[in-house]
């Protein structure tokens, strides 16, 4: 570190896991999207966070006095409703702030169940093969050939519709990608030289999977979270406008443009607001995926 | 080459027979009895209500209802719908060719503005038209159509006038199905400005259900392009001299569209999924529209024939388009 008068032979690069954010940061940030997707995803998760002090209404706050008022900047509008009001007064705004919380769980969720059921049920198929292997893979094939959208819509018919069995259905769909690339992952790396090397060492099952293996096979995992995180924002959002997600007066964004559908000629802010916030959340996390990807994983680089 | 289908040919059948067993599963599964359902407000006596149950066979073992599904199936027969009183079958083949006249615009629509744009981007890369045409593929592929197509309602039915808002033709015209599309049985029908209606009406749908596809064809195109460019037998093309018009459209083309091929097949779930959200705001007759109408009526016969007939569309353009890959890639067809 001391300022040396001739130049010393030595290796000045950083080491551990320090220097590994450091170089993931330095092939992140060199996607500008990337970075401005990090920024607005970050953003977001402020703005779900601290709801309660940046709305200025409650979400299911009703102003009788002010149905289907326009957004400020059209006239009729006021300064009280920002992005105006829907058809029972409630303030758009509002409603779409605490919409990211929903948004943003529901990402969460989706991502959290199907990587660890995908990892845990990828790591058996992929290590123990023969017949379970046989199985698993059949049963992923039966879910892939149904259209992600539809599977979802029926299993949530069969729950009942509500934003927790959306979830659910959402993290069953997503669940034979994470399963298909944890096997591909475990399949290529199981017979490298540092897993026999583990083996021979005496090394339980368990601990190979987990410790050996596990830890060089995340980087196709952690781009595919970043992709099923959007699409499960999006399916949700789907689903929630069928009616079969958040069930209204929940300011959850799908559910918000079903309740605004009939009212879409006639006052364009209720329809096109929550769609905006969909889109650019949805933007936002595929920019960074593709960040991610180019980051984590050179091989997949789109170059 | 047999050899190769047929192999790909039986790797299917433990997949048709667990989707069969799913479609049926979830039927079973759904909440509701659907003899209450099927008698609606009137409500219905225990007697009659124990005849309905065995006339639709709801009352036999769960292994028996499933073999006779099963059975009835490999004969063509999906039971009858509760709602509508019809095969199911007929039901679905009604409907279907509205969904299929949607997805194969969708997909035209898709491949003609998606490959050129593609090969725009790799070539120019880095260019400005390069950025503007990526950037505008994420939006696309970030995009909640159901919102997307209410969009293009307000803006082209509401605003501007020059689209219906929904269904498949003005309901000035009327003429027998032929062939269930619209656009032919219009022209067939020899009806003035019935075609135009159709075309009309067939635009909106057409861009919401593309967008997707339109976004991941471009993104697969440019990456593959580049792919192929930075080859040596491109390099040599240009070295002898060839226009690069010629390099990039015979030499380069031909190899990057293999898997451009393939992501287009892979694409028919993305449709089938996006039919659902695109007919529903259209008001489509559709089979995407049916099932979630089945799904809202618990029509069990019709949700379950639905779920399985799409299961095994999509399973048969998944293998089709696989046997198209072994037949243009000898390694796939001979490796391993």
């Amino acid at each position: 570190m001391s300022a040396t008068a001739e130049p010393v032979q030595t290796d000045t690069r950083r080491t551990g896991r320090l220097a590994l954010a450091a170089e993931f940061w330095a092939y992140f940030s060199e996607n500008r999207g990337a970075v401005i997707g990090l920024y607005f995803f970050i953003f977001i998760c402020l703005v779900a966070i601290f709801a309660g002090f940046l709305a200025p209404h409650g979400p299911d706050d009703q102003f009788r006095d002010a149905l289907l008022k326009p957004p400020v900047f059209q006239e009729g509008g006021e300064w009280r409703f920002l992005l105006g009001t829907d058809a029972v007064g409630r303030d758009v705004l509002s409603r779409i702030i605490f919409g990211s919380r929903y948004s943003l769980f529901v990402g969460c969720v989706v991502v959290s169940v199907a990587l660890v059921v995908g990892i845990l049920v990828g790591l058996v198929a992929g290590f123990v093969g023969g017949w379970v292997d046989t199985l698993v893979m059949r049963v992923m094939d039966i879910i892939l050939a149904f259209p992600s959208l539809l599977l979802a819509l029926a299993l949530v018919a069969i729950l009942g519709p509500s934003l927790t069995n959306a979830m659910i259905a959402i993290a069953i769909v997503q669940q034979p990608h994470y399963v298909r690339l944890t096997r591909a992952a475990v399949l290529g790396e199981k017979h490298r030289d540092y897993v026999t090397a583990a083996k021979v060492a005496g090394v339980r099952p368990l601990r190979l999977m987990f410790v050996t293996i596990l830890p060089n096979c995340l980087a196709p995992l952690i781009v595919q979270a970043a992709l099923s995180f959007s699409n499960a924002i999006l399916d949700a959002a789907a689903l929630g406008f069928l009616g079969m997600g958040a069930q209204p007066p929940t300011p959850e964004w799908g559910t918000m443009l079903a309740e605004a559908r009939e009212f879409i000629l006639r006052a364009w802010w209720v329809v096109t607001m929550p769609g905006v916030a969909i889109l650019l959340t949805v933007l936002a996390i595929n920019l960074m995926g593709d960040g991610l990807r180019d980051a984590l994983d050179p091989k997949l680089k789109r170059s | 080459m047999l050899r190769f289908i047929l192999v790909k040919i039986g790797l299917l059948i433990p997949t048709f027979i667990g989707v069969a067993i799913a479609a049926f599963g979830f039927v079973r599964l759904l909440p509701g009895d659907p003899v209450l359902l099927l008698a609606g407000e009137h409500g219905v006596s225990p007697a009659r209500h124990a005849e309905l149950m065995h006339q639709y066979g709801f009352d036999r073992p769960m292994w028996l209802q499933f073999l006779d599904f099963l059975w009835h199936v490999m004969q063509g027969d999906l039971g009858v719908s509760i709602a509508t009183k019809r095969p199911v079958i007929s039901e679905f083949m009604a409907l279907f060719p509205a969904t299929l006249e949607l997805s194969i615009c969708a997909i035209i629509f898709a491949v003609v503005l998606g490959i050129p744009a593609g090969i725009l981007a790799a070539t120019r890369r880095g260019s400005w038209a390069d950025q503007t045409i990526m950037g505008t593929a994420l939006v696309g592929y970030s995009m909640p159509i159901f919102w997307w197509g209410l969009l293009l309602i307000i803006l082209f039915s509401g605003i501007l006038h020059w689209t219906p808002v929904s269904g498949r033709i003005s309901l000035m015209y009327f003429f027998p199905p032929v062939t269930g599309f619209m656009l032919i049985d219009s022209l067939l029908s020899g009806q003035k400005g019935a075609f135009e209606s159709a075309v009309s009406h067939l635009i909106l749908p057409t861009v919401v259900l593309g967008t997707i596809p339109l976004a991941v064809i471009a993104r697969q195109t440019r990456s593959a392009m580049l792919e192929v460019l930075g080859e040596d037998y491109v390099r040599t093309a240009r070295a002898k001299g060839l226009s690069p018009v010629r390099v990039v459209s015979v030499h380069a083309l031909r190899n990057a569209l293999i898997p451009v091929i393939t992501t287009i097949g892979l694409q028919v779930g993305v449709l089938m999924a996006g039919a659902i959200l695109t007919e529903t705001i259209f008001s489509w007759p559709g089979v995407g529209k049916w099932m979630v109408d089945s799904i809202f009526r618990r029509d069990y016969p019709a949700v379950q024939g639905g779920l399985l007939l799409i299961a095994i569309i999509v399973m048969v353009v998944n293998l089709i388009v696989d046997l198209l890959y072994g037949l243009v890639n000898p390694r796939v067809r001979h490796g391993r």
